[in-house]
């Protein structure tokens, strides 16, 4: 059997993918190449006057104090929510491969959360923890413990942090528990037999087997952590207090669709994207050696 | 990369919605971002207008919240298919203004009704605010607001306090919040929603104190802060310091503090008289009052301004729309529509006759406190510090101004400096957006 498939027909290859291909055109090339239009003009809101002003856009992003705020707010909030949502997402994997009665049960209600929308998850969190209204705030605060998100922005940005982790736990469990199942269970047995004990067997053998599931879901955690929390932020905090929260791509949002500076916004958007393609490239070229693939 | 995905897509949605509205009766647009029992008005209304008559058809469409609207409005402008109508709120006011061009003036396009379109029949406040500085009226004004102070009745009998006479200035107020405070009455005494619009815009003109340079923006676009001295530093410190307790307790940039009124947490708010629904809806043993003012303030109490938004209309559509359009705000104007959105939602009735005849009505008897929003904003005749604040970045000095404020009552710095920084940052701010 031929590994590939391959098809006779020359044209119905191409016709198979054209659904694809025109969605990726269309929102992603087309509006792509707007934003690096755009980034090199100056415009006002509704685009009566607009004029060339080359690089002058990046220029003043990047020697905005704002901007480096954001950035440093970005990679706090990414590498946290990757860190949390994979280490917590690991531990219930290896518990869940561990019970043997009701097992689709746990696994369900732990791949649960995932169909939650990021604003609605913001929405559950800033309900429990909102200090007007939420019940785990009021509970902290009568301990005697100071929380207020709405004013410190350490603890608005552990907030969004725990947020935006809880909504990836249950894909990235899906995920790890996929890994685990695919890991032969002679080599555990044969481990355990030469007397590794269940911490050494985890290190050691499981682990690195599940290196490509872990690198694959590092890269698909900082591109969540980069764009798809939105939402989250922009329920729970709105970037604030002060711009203690405030990433990358809120503040591409808050500069463009609050503020109306499209110029800016759009150079923002253009320095975002070579960022993300700088990043993926990097955990491809680099990472990626370094990966088990068994 | 995202939001540009996100303006093709809202494009997309409405070229999908404007395709079916090829009919004989003319179809009006109207896009707006009133939810909850305000939402159930606009669809009234339009169905009350739709139904009056035959040749036009106002199609209400709800566009989120006021930025999204605006943001919608304006993404719909660019892609040549903006709706008839739009709701900007009040600090959209100064955006729309600078897209001459992009809007039709409303007296413009009332004359184009057949009707004459007198400024007379209309609340000066309102007119003023929605005016260009010749006068000419640009929006027509929908719903509009005024802060106001509200108390918990039951709150300040636990503390001692007078029920039947809120506290009128600030210093007043301070203590009344101390002492409910100290009495263990409620756990926070004072706290406010939209610091900005009413801790230094509507301060500035009740305390008659100046805003910014150029009459606030309404005599022109290029102007410079004027927040950082006198009494602006006084009251930003007072609840700085007031804030360390838990005394004064800060809620939200926008009008989420409510909440910590409505839940009893607070005993005393300031707050839009368009939150009177919702605080009507609570049971809440409540009561009303001015809002608060600096008796050291020369001619304080002078009036204040309103908030809540208007109704632009969009340039580039047919002659006939606009007749339409021409024919829906003076169905709006009738007094007796007018009556009704006022006593129904604690927005201000925005003509002369409708104030009136609620008066003659013996609402506000039966209603005490109802009629304060409008005698806060009729009672003198503006100054120059006093007709409203224009900007044509106002949404984005606001946000500057309540990030210091944040980090000031979180204790990072003096209500001096965070001033400071807030007029350095909001003037480099304005003098981007003028294209300086």
């Amino acid at each position: 059997m031929s590994p590939r498939v391959t098809f006779p027909n020359k044209i119905l290859p191409y016709l198979l993918i054209a659904p694809q291909l025109v969605i990726v055109g269309i929102f992603f090339y087309w509006p792509a190449s707007q934003a690096l239009y755009q980034s090199v003009l100056r415009e006002d809101p509704f685009g009566l006057r607009s004029t060339f002003v080359g690089l002058a856009n990046f220029r003043r992003v990047l020697a905005e104090p704002n901007y480096i705020n954001a950035l440093q707010n970005t990679a706090v909030f990414s590498i946290a929510v990757a860190f949390v949502a994979m280490s917590i997402a690991l531990l219930l994997a290896v518990m869940a491969d561990k019970i043997i009665r009701g097992r689709g049960i746990y696994r369900t209600m732990l791949i649960w959360p995932y169909a939650i929308a990021p604003a609605i998850a913001g929405m559950v969190w800033l309900f429990m923890f909102n200090p007007a209204m939420g019940t785990f705030a009021y509970m902290l605060r009568s301990s005697g413990y100071q929380w207020d998100p709405l004013l410190r922005g350490d603890q608005a940005m552990v907030l969004v942090i725990a947020a935006a982790a809880w909504k990836q736990i249950s894909y990235n469990f899906l995920f790890f528990v996929a890994g685990l199942q695919a890991i032969p269970k002679t080599l555990i047995e044969a481990a355990a037999i030469d007397g590794a004990g269940e911490t050494k067997r985890f290190w050691t053998i499981i682990f690195p087997l599940l290196a490509p599931t872990t690198f694959f879901l590092l890269v698909i955690n900082t591109t969540y952590a980069f764009f798809d929390t939105f939402g989250i932020i922009h329920a729970v905090t709105g970037g604030g207090p002060g711009k203690a929260t405030e990433t990358l791509v809120y503040k591409v949002y808050n500069d463009g669709f609050v503020n109306l500076i499209l110029g800016d916004s759009a150079a923002q958007s253009v320095i975002l994207m070579v960022i993300v393609i700088a990043l993926t490239a990097i955990q491809f070229r680099y990472v990626e050696k370094k990966v088990h693939y068994g | 990369m995202k939001t540009q995905g996100f303006a093709a897509g809202l494009a997309a949605t409405f070229t999908v919605l404007s395709t079916s509205a090829a009919f004989a009766v003319t179809e009006i647009q109207w896009w707006h971002a009133m939810t909850g029992a305000n939402n159930e008005v606009v669809e009234t209304l339009s169905k009350e207008f739709n139904e009056s008559q035959s040749d036009y058809k106002v199609v209400p469409v709800f566009k989120g919240t006021y930025p999204e609207t605006l943001n919608a409005g304006i993404a719909a402008f660019r892609a040549n298919q903006s709706p008839h109508i739009i709701q900007v709120f009040d600090v959209g006011t100064g955006v729309m203004m600078a897209a001459e061009g992009a809007v039709k003036p409303v007296a413009e396009v009332l004359s184009m009704g057949g009707g004459e379109f007198n400024k007379d029949e209309y609340l000066p406040g309102i007119v003023a605010y929605y005016s260009k500085p010749d006068g000419t009226m640009l929006s027509f004004p929908y719903n509009s607001s005024s802060p106001i102070l509200y108390y918990n009745k039951d709150i300040f009998e636990k503390a001692g306090l007078d029920t039947e006479n809120p506290p009128k200035t600030w210093p007043e107020v301070f203590e009344a919040a101390k002492k409910i405070k100290e009495s263990g009455a409620a756990s926070c005494g004072l706290t406010s929603t939209w610091l900005t619009w009413i801790g230094l815009e509507n301060f500035a003109a009740w305390n008659n104190l100046q805003y910014g340079t150029q009459e606030n923006g309404l005599a022109g676009t290029d102007v410079e802060l004027k927040i950082n001295e006198g009494l602006f530093v006084t009251h930003f410190q007072n609840l700085a310091d007031l804030a360390k307790d838990d005394t004064f307790r800060y809620g939200g940039r926008t009008s989420e503090a409510k909440q910590l009124f409505l839940s009893g947490e607070c005993a005393i708010l300031t707050e839009s008289s368009g939150g009177l629904g919702d605080v009507l809806k609570s049971g809440l043993n409540y009561g009303l009052g001015q809002l608060p003012y600096y008796p050291e303030a020369e001619g304080a109490p002078q009036n204040t301004i309103p908030g809540g938004a208007s109704l632009w209309v969009f340039g580039g559509h047919e002659d006939a729309e606009y007749e339409g359009v021409a024919a829906f705000f003076n169905f709006l104007s009738q007094t007796e529509i007018q009556e009704r959105l006022h006593q129904v939602s604690g927005y201000l009735p925005v003509t002369l006759a409708a104030y009136e005849a609620t008066k003659a009505s013996g609402f506000y008897d039966e209603n005490p406190g109802r009629e304060i929003p409008i005698t806060q904003m009729m009672g003198k005749a503006p100054t120059e510090n006093s007709r409203g604040v224009r900007l044509v970045n106002l949404p984005q000095v606001r946000d500057i101004e309540n990030e210091e404020f944040e980090k000031m009552l979180a204790g990072e710095q003096t209500a001096q400096q965070a001033l400071d920084n807030a007029v350095e940052r909001g003037n480099a701010a304005i003098q981007q957006a003028i294209g300086n």
